[in-house]
């Protein structure tokens, strides 16, 4: 109890700090002035109806939303199923096959993005929605692998095993046992898988080319070119859209525990 | 309830399912855990497989529920061998260790589960989860969760989900395991029960003799991946075929000695000084080793019996304890070999003070060679 009041002064400083940058931009997003300048000068939508009369910050908000919701579909159901396929593998192959899959954690994302170009580059995958869905899913599978095997260690092999006696067939099994008792792992995979493709800002600047610009591109293309506070209203946006979705993990993290 | 009443229990007309194993194996990495286990179990036999922790009783069972895959032998059910038939179409229930309901359905759902696999429809869905919860007498517990039941009531549910569908083989892992030995010893009866009102098939696993005594018909012991001895709950009782039998199914004296000669059937030896007959199943030679087996309760002191034909001995009391239904006295033979003596009490029968030489007498019927 001692320690109470210096933890508490040092956690509300910590929390300042973190927090400190995005008020900062949100303020700054509702700012009547021309330009970027702090403190505003006066409050007003401007730069929100900015934001919406634009043709190319509409165009790659929606390619943002499509390729993440693309990414979660394909990272989903490629992690989950990873992520059962690690739990039946014998102990040694299962270490090596999870090192591999969770690699895009590790290798630094510079890294990652300069292989996924060269690559793609052949491909004809550039500048194009879908070399952007494929290489998201790369760095979205680690999330959804990590959460759903999470949600695994605490699932009783033998319920599948009941359903089969039963007779289940192994899909019908999956279907009606596994997956609902596991359904809160990979829903916190999903959300995760469409945080890290709707953030992801490295990937994008090697892929995106001209035809595939999303929605960090354009911000930071902005920042490089034409600073104006319509960036921060798309900054406030997007952060107020995460947190929603995080907000939703947190819950369906509270259901699963309950 | 009345076992002609029920459409479930009506499947005794078409009777249990016969099993055979035929020299069935598993090896995992290597280690054996099943080591050529030939068994035959009969159309509607309650047939337990006993034995000690890690002996092969699960692995023998997840191979006749296809869980399993042997490394060697045959699994025939009614004939047919079931290898390589995946488990969701061996159409056989089964009862798990912790009862492995699925926490996310209600109790109603759980016993449905089966039926809906099969395609039955959702009238004669509710309609045979209401059959099996009374069954397993449990009425009126279809809208409840698993966490909501108390181990006692799981156990129930698990055993109604896998019979009503009817399966003519039920197959049951230390179902009692986890319950309060009360419990466990009601359940036991109704299982007996549920077993003759049903007619099917029942593959018991336990670690514990007296389940495994009080419901068998047959009793397969298992130890090490083999069958020890396989027999009635009394022929084993009685007739256990080695020391590993002898003592893992109800307590038993061993005196050694060796062989002096053989008469009908039965085994003249010198054994703790005394001349001691046995059952013997074959002939043993002349100056061979040889070890006999008693049951305690069938040793008796002898001077309170009017006579006492058959073995006797001499021994001393080093332990007398007085436990309600009998006395148990420890004894020290004149070689040093301890026995076990238990004397149902009365109020006329004289306990046996510490330190008093007493001769103990017991019929040769009730001496085997082991
Ligand atoms: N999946 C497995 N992998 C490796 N060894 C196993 C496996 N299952 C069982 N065993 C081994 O096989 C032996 C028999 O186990 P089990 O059939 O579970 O015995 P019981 O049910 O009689 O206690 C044990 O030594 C156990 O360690
Ligand atoms: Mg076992």
């Amino acid at each position: 109890m001692r320690n109470r009041p210096p933890l508490l002064l040092l956690t509300s400083l910590v929390l300042l700090f973190l927090a400190l940058p995005i008020v900062l931009i949100a303020a700054v997003s509702f700012s009547s002035a021309a330009y970027l300048t702090f403190p505003p000068p006066a409050f007003g939508l401007r730069w929100y109806r900015a934001y919406l009369g634009s043709a190319d910050w509409l165009a790659s908000t929606w390619l943002s939303i499509g390729v993440a919701a693309a990414t979660v579909a394909l990272a989903t159901s490629l992690g989950t199923l990873a992520a059962l396929a690690l739990g039946r593998l014998p102990r040694a192959a299962r270490t090596a096959a999870a090192a591999l899959i969770l690699s895009p954690l590790i290798v630094p994302g510079i890294v990652v993005a300069i292989g996924i170009y060269y690559a793609f580059s052949r491909w004809g995958l550039i500048g194009s929605p879908v070399g952007l869905v494929l290489a998201h899913t790369c760095l979205a599978v680690p999330f959804v692998v990590t959460s759903v095997g999470a949600s695994l260690a605490n699932f009783d092999r033998r319920l599948e095993q009941a359903a089969r006696s039963l007779g289940a067939t192994p899909w019908g099994a999956f279907r009606q046992v596994t997956l609902p008792l596991i359904r809160p792992g990979v829903l916190v995979g999903a959300l995760f898988a469409f945080i890290t493709s709707f953030d992801e800002l490295i990937v994008a600047l090697f892929l995106s080319g001209s035809g595939a610009v999303t929605l960090p591109r354009r911000m930071w293309d902005d920042l490089r070119f034409a600073i104006d506070p319509t960036i921060a209203a798309v900054a406030t946006l997007t952060i107020a859209f995460t947190a929603l979705l995080l907000g939703g993990a947190h819950l369906l993290r509270q259901r699963a525990l309950r | 309830m009345d076992g002609g009443l029920s459409p479930i229990a009506a499947t005794r007309l078409g009777r249990g399912a016969s099993v055979s194993l035929v020299d069935l194996e598993k090896r995992f990495e290597g280690v054996g855990a099943v080591r050529g286990i030939s068994l035959e179990i009969a159309s509607g036999e309650f047939l337990t497989l006993l034995g000690p922790s890690g002996s092969g009783k699960t692995t023998t069972l997840m191979m006749i529920a296809g869980f399993e895959t042997p490394s060697g032998g045959d699994i025939a059910i009614d004939r047919a061998s079931v290898v390589g038939v995946p488990p969701h179409r061996r159409n056989i229930g089964m009862v798990f260790q912790n009862y492995a309901l699925f926490p996310h359905l209600t109790v109603a759902e759980n016993i449905a589960f089966p039926l809906k696999q099969r395609g039955v429809d959702r009238g004669t869905r509710a309609v045979r989860v209401k059959e099996a919860l009374a069954l397993v007498r449990l009425p009126g517990y279809e809208a409840r969760y698993p966490r909501q039941l108390s181990g006692g009531q799981q156990q129930r549910v698990a055993l109604a989900r896998a019979i009503v569908f009817q399966p003519r083989l039920l197959l049951m892992d230390e179902p009692l395991g986890a319950l309060d030995k009360q419990l466990r010893e009601s359940l036991q009866l109704e299982m007996r029960r549920l077993h003759a009102d049903l007619g099917i098939t029942f593959v018991y696993v336990t670690h514990d003799q007296e389940e495994a005594l009080t419901m068998s018909d047959r009793i397969a012991v298992v130890n090490e991946g083999r069958i020890a001895q396989l027999g009635a709950p009394e022929a084993l009782y009685d007739r256990p075929c080695d020391r590993f039998v002898a003592s893992f199914l109800g307590e038993s004296n061993f005196l050694t000695g060796t062989v002096r000669g053989m008469e009908t059937g039965v085994v003249v030896a010198e054994c703790a000084g005394a001349v001691l007959r046995g059952v013997a199943p074959q002939a043993l030679a002349a100056g061979a080793a040889v070890t006999l087996s008693t049951r305690p309760e069938r040793m008796r002191f002898a001077d309170a019996l009017p006579a006492a034909p058959g073995n006797r001995l001499r021994a001393t009391v080093t332990e007398a304890v007085f436990a309600g239904e009998r006395c148990r006295y420890l004894l020290r033979a004149e070689d040093g070999t301890m026995l076990v003596v238990k004397e149902p009490s009365s109020a006329t029968t004289r306990r046996r003070a510490v330190g008093e030489v007493a001769e103990l007498a017991w019929p040769v019927a009730d001496t085997v060679v082991v």
